[in-house]
């Protein structure tokens, strides 16, 4: 990565400034505004389809491709941590689930 | 904010209960933040480029979904779209606010929306069902402000000290990923959204060889779609008839309505066996 001081700057500040604007939004004009359909339907997709663009690759590629082994610690970490999660139905606890399978695997067999 | 009024606000009563009503999640908001923390440096980010990306930034989902971005030089809009569709859901929360503060000057009204959060909305909305303003209210909401931000900010920063310690062949960057994973697993309400989450998945490793991290953009413009289509097909699925439409011939504008209503399905006779 090429962690120019410059790019990373602006891109947090831009960052900031939807924290406020996202946040506030319909608070910002002086009347209201009723709230549209098409932003209520938007919400139930554009959310989750920006997290598994971004993480479907995190858990599905390696330098570019599929992953072609099954020996890589990321699979059944995330296996069990999907297990986890609908059994319980708790985010915390599917991150521990998934870091205990991992972390072993990843560190201790190195795959 | 004066000095004096600031005063009052934290002797108010309400300021205290409503940090009686955050304590419960805190240590919830604590562990995302060390994840979050944990998950910035380890991408590669320095301490101080952490610590003021949390300060500044302070939001946790959106954040933990930019990292990967960032680390791959992502363009600076892919970086802003991915984390405006992850904040909508402030967007609409937003609108709630308005019912409460919506008397308050501009800039109280910025600083209201910039720190609040989802634990701090689903406490404050526990505590105010009537959406109408109360004498109460802002010393409660920034009684939840001031416990949520130190709850995120003192482990986030924590995480990224502690972070810096460990190797990063450790892999504990994971963590990030599996926290958005938690996330997504709790949008995927019904078929529509399994199914626009794996069109989302296959765009976004299929088109991984765009430049300038174009994947991310056709996965949201793929999913968003099939998920609205989902919704069209879905609301008219109530058993269609099946209209025979001879060959050689247009149909009727009644059955034309039939069609596009989906009550028919429209099925052309041929002329040959």
């Amino acid at each position: 990565m090429n962690w120019d001081g410059l790019e990373f700057f602006i891109a947090v500040v831009g960052l900031a400034l939807l924290t406020v604007v996202t946040r506030s939004f319909f608070m910002i004009p002086e009347r209201e505004i009723p709230l549209p359909d098409w932003l209520k339907r938007g919400l139930k997709y554009a959310p989750l389809a920006a997290l598994t663009a971004v993480i479907a690759p995190e858990i599905l590629m390696s330098h570019g491709a599929l992953i072609a082994t099954l020996k890589d610690a990321r699979l059944p970490a995330v296996l069990c941590a999907c297990a986890y999660y609908f059994w319980r139905r708790g985010i915390l606890g599917t991150i521990v689930v998934g870091m205990l399978v991992y972390l072993p695997l990843h560190i201790g067999w190195g795959w | 904010m004066s000095l004096q009024t600031a005063g009052q606000t934290l002797r108010h009563p309400a300021f205290r209960l409503a940090i009686t009503d955050m304590a419960g999640a805190s240590m919830g908001l604590a562990a995302w933040a060390m994840v979050t923390g944990v998950a910035m440096v380890k991408s590669g980010m320095s301490v101080s480029m952490a610590v003021f990306m949390s300060l500044l930034v302070y939001a946790g989902s959106a954040q933990l979904a930019v990292i990967p971005l960032l680390a791959t030089g992502a363009p600076l809009w892919v970086v802003w779209l991915t984390a405006s569709c992850v904040n909508l859901r402030f967007v609409i929360f937003s609108s709630l606010w308005r019912s409460y503060f919506a008397h308050l000057p501009l800039h109280q009204r910025l600083a209201i929306g910039y720190f609040s959060g989802d634990v701090i909305f689903v406490a404050y909305m526990k505590r105010f069902p009537e959406p109408r303003p109360a004498p109460d209210q802002q010393p409660y909401f920034w009684g939840a402000a001031t416990t949520n931000w130190l709850a995120w900010q003192v482990p986030s920063i924590t995480g990224i000290l502690l972070a810096n310690a460990v190797p990063l062949s450790w892999g504990l960057g994971f963590a990030g990923v599996l926290a958005l994973l938690g996330v997504l697993l709790s949008l995927l309400f019904d078929r529509a959204t399994w199914l626009a989450t794996g069109v989302a998945a296959t765009a976004a490793v299929a088109a991984f060889a765009l430049p300038l991290k174009l994947n991310i953009l056709v996965a949201i413009a793929a999913a968003v779609t099939v998920g609205l289509l989902i919704e069209a097909v879905d609301r008219r699925r109530h058993k269609p008839e099946v209209l025979l439409v001879p060959a050689d011939s247009a149909v009727s504008a009644d059955e034309l309505q039939q069609i596009e209503a989906g009550d028919a399905v429209a099925l052309r006779e041929e002329r040959h066996p």
